[in-house]
């Protein structure tokens, strides 16, 4: 999978459960900063992500993913 | 002494989703019962039930926390915002600790539970965050909290069928102590799932009469068989009488009393001697200092199971002697089905329309009464009647029994 195809789905995820404005959802937005996330929005958002990629983020890992481009950064190394 | 008036009503219900519509089709004798579209209950032994129809949640609740409530939730934030509106109550002007709300529910998120339930079964890690905090009963309650920003005093009664009952009853208590000047009070149920149906009707406490579910609540008939699941919400604002005042708020009625008992005896079964139902309504008329013979109309809880019925004329017979002959005693279940934990408030809120109009709301269904079942239950259309007092009865699995009295406001 290519970075952008990654970034397209995530950015979907994202859509889908934050309830956000497309534009809204660059690489640089912070979940809870930017987006209006609380924890567990940040929570259900990261469920998402693993199911539809089919991978798992251990807890330590997800703490670190704070902004869209560090989850797509994350997904690319794990699926690459 | 603190008197507590009701100042806005709102409802969700089977036959109608604002008040006015509500009232409108229970005079008319509406039934609200059909087959279940919720789920495919094709295998299941009842398959029918009294859903709310064409329900638009409303545009307060954002397509995001939408996704986020269970639908009982979503019911009790309509009608709260329909009874809020209703009682024109700007929170602006109002200290926030004064006003409380004490929403209810007999079972609360079900669907939810149901689901997550099978999420549980592929992964634990599948389980969504948000299931504790959307499932829980009070969730209603704290959600109308957060909407409105209400701060006073916050909870949740739980009593199965008599839940809303005992939640309004315990809210004019508040008011009357001086804990609060304003409460939103009342219930919000939707148990038409799977499990729930399962659970009910292998209780035997449904009726099967699938091949005709218009006529399958039929409380005091002869031919009952079970209650009927039904859905939706009823909120209420009740107020102290000088704060309503002050505000130049409209009054409905005025709440004179309530009192609560437990039968002590089985836990789904009334107790056959209708004792502790009959101290209930003794006792609410003691509080109120009303005397027997000067209640008019009884909203029973009439659920039109064999027992129920049979035990809560036993019940009014015991209270109020020989009047409970000439009191006019109707069931809103007999259209609107069983809403359970939301079953008093909506009731209650019949109640209170009975006695600002005058006019009850017929039993329908009732065909050919059951010999033990001897009283008025104006089977044959509204009635135009004065009402001085009316009590409305409610009783839950766990022998809880609630009786809430209610007259016209007079200064």
């Amino acid at each position: 999978m290519t970075r952008d195809e990654i970034k397209q789905k995530v950015v979907d995820i994202i859509i889908e459960k934050l309830g956000v404005d497309p534009s809204a959802v660059t690489e640089g937005a912070h979940f809870i900063k930017d987006l209006g996330a609380d924890s567990l929005d940040t929570v259900e958002l990261l469920m998402g992500v693993e199911e539809t990629f089919n991978v798992e983020i251990p807890d330590e890992e997800a703490g670190k993913l704070e902004t869209v481009g560090k989850v797509i950064d994350y997904l690319a190394q794990k699926l690459s | 002494m603190r008197r507590v008036v009701v100042t806005g009503l709102g409802v969700v219900t089977p036959i109608g989703n604002d008040v006015r519509t509500y009232w409108q089709n229970l005079l008319a004798g509406k039934n609200g019962v059909g087959y279940i579209t919720r789920f495919d209950a094709s295998n299941f032994s009842v398959k029918i039930a009294a859903e709310v129809r064409d329900f638009d949640p409303p545009s307060i609740i954002s397509p995001k926390q939408l996704r986020r409530m269970d639908l009982f939730n979503i019911f009790a934030v309509q009608a709260a915002k329909e009874a809020i509106e209703d009682a024109q109550l700007n929170m602006e002007p109002e200290n926030p600790y004064r006003v409380g709300v004490s929403i209810s529910s007999g079972i609360g998120g079900l669907e939810l539970w149901e689901k997550q339930h099978m999420r549980l079964l592929e992964s634990p890690t599948k389980v969504s965050p948000f299931f504790i905090p959307m499932m829980i009963v009070n969730v209603a309650s704290g959600d109308v909290a957060i909407r409105w920003g209400m701060k006073g005093p916050n909870y949740s009664v739980v009593s199965a069928c008599a839940s809303s009952a005992h939640a309004i009853g315990e809210a004019f208590e508040l008011i009357k102590r001086g804990d609060a000047d304003v409460m939103i009070a009342g219930g919000a149920e939707a148990p038409v799932t799977p499990l729930s149906i399962a659970g009910f009707a292998n209780m035997k406490a449904l009726s099967t009469r699938n091949d005709e579910p218009e006529k399958a609540s039929r409380p005091f008939d002869k031919d009952r068989d079970g209650f009927v699941v039904g859905e939706g919400a009823g909120i209420l604002v009740l107020e102290e009488l000088d704060h309503a005042r002050r505000r130049g708020a409209k009054i409905y009625a005025e709440i004179r009393g309530y009192a609560a008992t437990a039968d002590a005896y089985h836990v789904t079964a009334p107790d056959p001697t209708a004792e502790s139902q009959s101290y209930a309504i003794k006792r609410v008329l003691d509080k109120a200092g009303v005397k027997p013979d000067e209640i008019d109309y009884i909203n029973a809880h009439g659920t039109s199971t064999p027992l129920n019925d049979k035990i809560e004329t036993i019940a009014v017979k015991k209270a109020l002697g020989d009047h409970a002959y000439k009191v006019a005693i109707t069931s809103t279940k007999s259209m609107i089905g069983h809403l359970l934990g939301a079953a008093g408030a909506v009731e209650l809120i019949a109640t209170i329309l009975s006695v600002k109009e005058d006019k009850v709301h017929p039993t329908i269904n009732l065909e050919e009464p059951d010999p033990e079942c001897d009283l008025d239950y104006v089977p044959d259309g509204a009635r135009d009647m004065e009402i001085r007092y009316a009590i409305s009865n409610s009783f839950g699995f766990g022998g809880h029994n609630a009786v809430i009295l209610v007259s016209k406001h007079e200064e």
